[in-house]
């Protein structure tokens, strides 16, 4: 019974020290209970947050680009569809091992890639590591994705040009926004690895063409393994441009030029259209709108023949005598001259000490206006540029568009030089030497042009002094609404200058063709007028034209409309280093002309614009 | 033989309905938590909920054998048990099969059987048998005897390394310390002690640490400590717990488990499941559960009719009580993660098998109390 009562009082005891048990358990649970509640309700809110971001990541959709068509409806730039490789940072935890992977995968640039990571933003959205995959590389990554977390295969649309090479100045290209782009509030609404326009009407438009990004949430696992899409917010397309341009007359213009370069403008004089606008050497946009290696890209920009140049808008040339159009109203309109005074021509200017030489040894004689321009004399202009003097020059030249804008919807355009007193003051902090004059007159010296001034000036011309403002984009198709907006053409300015003397220019550059320095352009198909032009390039003309080096021959200027009559089309040529205007470029002008007729003879199948499909 | 008959009649009615229903209601939501951050994982052979449907069979299995076989016969079995499982422990060590960076498990055909679970029933059924045989008098019976009776398979377990089953040894063998070995008094001056030792102790034991028991415990003290790595568990743990807000996402509805930002969802951090998809009122729910399962086990420990049956209650007790409260707070972010199951609720066969083994004894003691002899 001993054993009993002593098993008992211990088995008491233990059971009395229960109570301990007891009241620690509550007093845990208590505590378990009170962290749970804080957890849950007390900053509920917070950890829902946190696993809202665990979960979803925000994929970028690429909006489509705008298409671009010419002014019959051809197509010059879409889109194809491309693999796209991204990188969510989020999800990548080595990021050296993750680029050695990529790399042995498929050929990438290790130094490239890393630089792309690098980018410093938000790292929820991910970076685009490659575009333009192979349909290979794009099966390798997938077949191998669950060793790649957080690398995501993206169908996107890519820029591409059917046309190749055609119109690539037109056009220009389409590359990654830079990062100093992104610091332009114009951009703010883009990010690294979008896709904007950096040159031509590509850059111009690109607010319109670019459309809108869209964005989609993914749900993802902790392996950054898309589960499903959450949120959609489509991509809106960009607009679609209806171009001026005439492909076909494109393909020609440059094709006159073949390897040489130059450039060649075409426009239509009543509305501003241009119709071919050429640059030789080009480029093909679809290589510089994909990814370049550094290598690609010095070879482009180091390319002695500058193929980037736009030469129809950047290049910049002096006029040589197609300056004497210009010269022929402003002497008129001021009084200088009349149409039929004359100036004797014995084959020099005497300035000073210095003799100014006319182009044909022995001169032309007594010589009008209209005999001036027909034969190029130099010494009848040099006779009134003296008369007027430089400012006058200026005065009209400016009317003329010299020395300013076209405005035309290209990037850069440059505005070459009207010289005047002031102009030298401000550029050269000198004065105006009377002899500079004399050299203006017959468009050297300081005078300087685009080729696009040139088509508009004798467009002008040709138009009875109204000049309308270059325009390469006639309508936008709006995709959200499916309107086509047509642009109107913009008349810029009418010349103060009488219409019997544009009258008397016209008829004159008229007969330049039939019967004076350009009668190279004369054409059986059409009534065409023009001028030629030389513009010196160095000064040193010693021998005959083939016995000089090419980089030291003179430009070959062309500047024309036609009909006569009711002028559709002007142009202007400008042939580097091919010698004189009406040998060189007056025949390419007569070509353009003449195909231009062909296609817009009624029977010559046109495609038609959409527009006018569209009955708008 | 007549008091055998009668007892016979009692033993049905001391089968105790309201515990076996509680077990199963723990056992259901383990279950379906499982399914939820499972189901959707292809692989082959049984989806996880099912082997853990196969598991709940022969822990009920295991259940009724403890349940229905003696205490007094089974503690007997004690001893040699123990060197049983001290040599499968130790086999571990050479043999077993590894998994992320321990070796825990004795691969059986397609499944792996974990010593170091039942090594825990085992030291329960040890230190209860020593303790209601041994004479208690002075501190070498009480406490040091008993204490190299621990030793052995606490190394063995730390070296595997566990330290989750390590620390449910010490638990074990600190409850029969605190309800039996000690005097009220020597508890407290042990307290005292401890406390006093504690830097040393922390120095010896952050020395004898793996790498990652560190970071783990690094992690815990400040979760953005490394978020992406060794924290990671902690911080997912946390936020799906939190996000679960009051009513939770609802079933299949928890992304943190569902995408897999948690990991092990269906075992160490199931309770983290089940409280991103249920919230605060499935959180309380389910403690209420554990605590009624606890109160009623208590009971039974405090009306045991002998001291072997009390101990072995209070052995099961404190080291169901352990794992719930460590592995909520570890969850919870209260404790640094160290590896134990939520009992009855992760997926597991051996900690299943011997959880329910433990109830199934627990539940013995309660029947035989009335009965006298034996």
């Amino acid at each position: 019974m001993a054993l009993v009562s002593s098993l008992e009082s211990d088995l008491g005891e233990l059971q009395r020290r229960l109570v301990i048990l007891r009241v620690g358990l509550l007093l845990v649970v208590a505590l378990l209970g009170l962290r749970l509640w804080h957890l849950q309700i007390r900053e509920g809110p917070y950890y829902r947050d946190l696993s809202e971001n665990n979960r979803t990541r925000s994929v970028i959709l690429e909006p489509a680009r705008g298409l671009i068509y010419d002014r019959h409806g051809v197509l010059l730039a879409n889109n194809v569809p491309s693999f796209s490789l991204y990188v969510s940072l989020e999800d990548v935890k080595d990021r050296d091992a993750l680029v050695d992977q990529l790399t042995q995968l498929i050929g990438l640039d290790p130094a490239l890639v890393r630089k792309k990571l690098a980018v410093r933003g938000a790292k929820q959205i991910p970076r685009k590591v490659k575009d333009r995959l192979t349909l290979r590389e794009a099966t390798l990554i997938e077949s191998h994705r669950l060793d790649l977390p957080g690398v995501m295969i993206q169908v996107e649309s890519q820029r591409n040009y059917p046309n190749g090479a055609t119109a690539g100045h037109v056009l220009g290209y389409v590359g990654e926004v830079s990062a100093e782009q992104l610091e332009k509030p114009e951009f703010a609404e883009l990010h690294q690895g979008s896709i904007v326009g950096q040159y031509g009407i590509e850059k111009f438009y690109d607010r319109a063409v670019r459309g809108k990004a869209g964005q989609k949430s993914v749900e993802v696992d902790a392996l950054g393994h898309e589960k499903r899409t959450v949120v959609v917010d489509q991509p809106q397309a960009g607009d679609d441009l209806y171009l001026t341009i005439d492909a076909r007359l494109q393909k020609v213009a440059e094709d006159l030029l073949g390897q040489e370069s130059g450039a060649i403008v075409a426009m239509d004089p009543t509305s501003g259209d241009i119709l071919a606008m050429a640059s030789r050497p080009g480029f093909d946009p679809n290589v510089l709108s994909r990814e370049l290696t550094g290598k690609q890209w010095i070879e482009i920009v180091q390319d002695e023949g500058r193929p980037l140049n736009n030469r129809a808008s950047q290049g910049q040339y002096p006029p040589g005598s197609t300056f004497k159009v210009m010269m022929a109203a402003a002497a008129l309109e001021s009084k200088t001259v009349s149409p039929s005074s004359s100036v004797h021509c014995n084959g020099g200017y005497q300035f000073g000490r210095r003799l100014y030489r006319d182009w044909k040894a022995g001169g032309h004689g007594a010589v009008d206006l209209r005999k001036a321009i027909v034969h190029s004399c130099d010494v009848y202009f040099y006779t009134v540029g003296q008369r007027m003097g430089i400012d006058t020059m200026a005065f009209f030249g400016r009317q003329f568009g010299l020395g300013e804008e076209t405005g035309v919807e290209l990037p850069s355009e440059r505005v070459g030089i009207m010289p005047s007193t002031e102009w030298k003051q401000k550029a050269k902090n000198e004065q105006w030497l009377p002899g500079e004059t004399i050299s203006a007159s017959i468009g050297q010296g300081y005078v300087t042009v685009t080729p696009l001034q040139m088509a508009s000036l004798i467009g002008t011309v040709a138009n009875d002094g109204v000049t309308f403002r270059p325009r390469l984009v006639r309508s936008i198709m709006d995709r959200e609404t499916g309107q086509l907006q047509e642009l109107p053409a913009v008349e810029k300015r009418k010349l103060h200058i009488k219409p019997e003397y544009l009258k008397v220019i016209q008829e004159a550059l008229a007969d330049v063709v039939t019967e004076g320095t350009a009668t190279k352009a004369k054409s059986t198909l059409v009534t065409i007028a023009g001028k030629t032009g030389t513009a010196q390039t160095a000064a040193l003309r010693t021998g005959p034209e083939k016995d000089i080096p090419k980089k030291f021959r003179d430009h070959a200027w062309f500047v024309a409309f036609a009909p006569v009559d009711h002028p559709k089309i002007a142009v202007a040529v400008l042939a580097e280093h091919m010698g004189h205007g009406g040998s060189a470029a007056a025949p390419l002008a007569k070509d353009l002309i003449e195909t231009y007729v062909k296609f817009n003879t009624p029977g010559a199948s046109v495609e038609q614009h959409p527009a006018a499909k569209a009955g708008t | 033989m007549m008091i055998d008959r009668v007892m016979e009649s009692r033993e049905f009615d001391n089968f105790d309905v309201r515990f076996l229903g509680l077990v199963f209601a723990i056992l259901a939501i383990g279950v379906l938590s499982i399914y939820s951050v499972t189901h959707d994982q292809g692989g082959s052979g049984l989806p996880f909920f099912a082997k853990q449907l196969v598991w709940i069979f022969l822990g009920t299995i295991a259940f009724f054998v403890m349940l229905i076989w003696d205490y007094h016969r089974i503690a007997r079995l004690a001893y040699p048990a123990y060197i049983l499982i001290i040599l499968l422990l130790a086999f571990v060590l050479f043999e077993g099969k590894s998994s992320r960076g321990a070796q825990r498990w004795i691969p059986i055909g397609p499944f792996a059987f974990q010593p170091s679970e039942f090594a825990k029933l085992v030291l329960i059924l040890v230190l209860a048998h020593y303790y209601s045989k041994a004479p208690r008098v002075g501190w070498l019976q009480r406490v040091v005897v008993p204490g190299l009776l621990v030793l052995p398979g606490l190394f063995l377990i730390l070296k595997q390394p566990d330290l989750g089953s390590g620390l449910s040894f010490l638990a074990i063998y600190a409850a029969m310390l605190l309800m039996v070995g000690m005097r009220s008094q020597a508890i407290g001056v042990i307290l005292l002690f401890s406390l006093m030792l504690f830097p040393f102790a922390w120095e010896m034991m952050w020395g004898s640490l793996h790498d990652y028991q560190r970071q783990r415990i690094m992690a815990f003290v400040d979760p953005n400590y490394d978020p992406g790595g060794k924290g990671y568990h902690a911080l997912q743990s946390r936020i799906a717990i939190g996000a679960g807000e009051l009513t939770g996402k609802g079933l299949y509805g928890g992304t943190q488990s569902q995408l897999k930002f948690l990991p092990e969802g269906h075992t160490d951090f199931v309770f983290s499941v089940f409280a991103e998809e249920w919230g605060f009122v499935g959180v309380l729910t389910l403690l209420v559960l554990f605590v009624a399962l606890i109160w009623l086990s208590l009971e039974i420990a405090a009306r045991a009719k002998d001291e072997l049956g009390a101990l072995l209650a209070v052995g099961v007790i404190c080291m169901l009580c352990f794992c719930v409260v460590v592995n909520i707070g570890m969850t919870a972010g209260m404790f640094p993660i160290v590896g134990i199951p939520l009992p009855l609720m992760s997926y597991g066969g051996s900690a299943t098998i011997m959880t329910m083994a433990s109830l199934g004894l627990l539940l013995n003691v309660k029947r035989r109390r009335l009965s006298l002899f034996y």
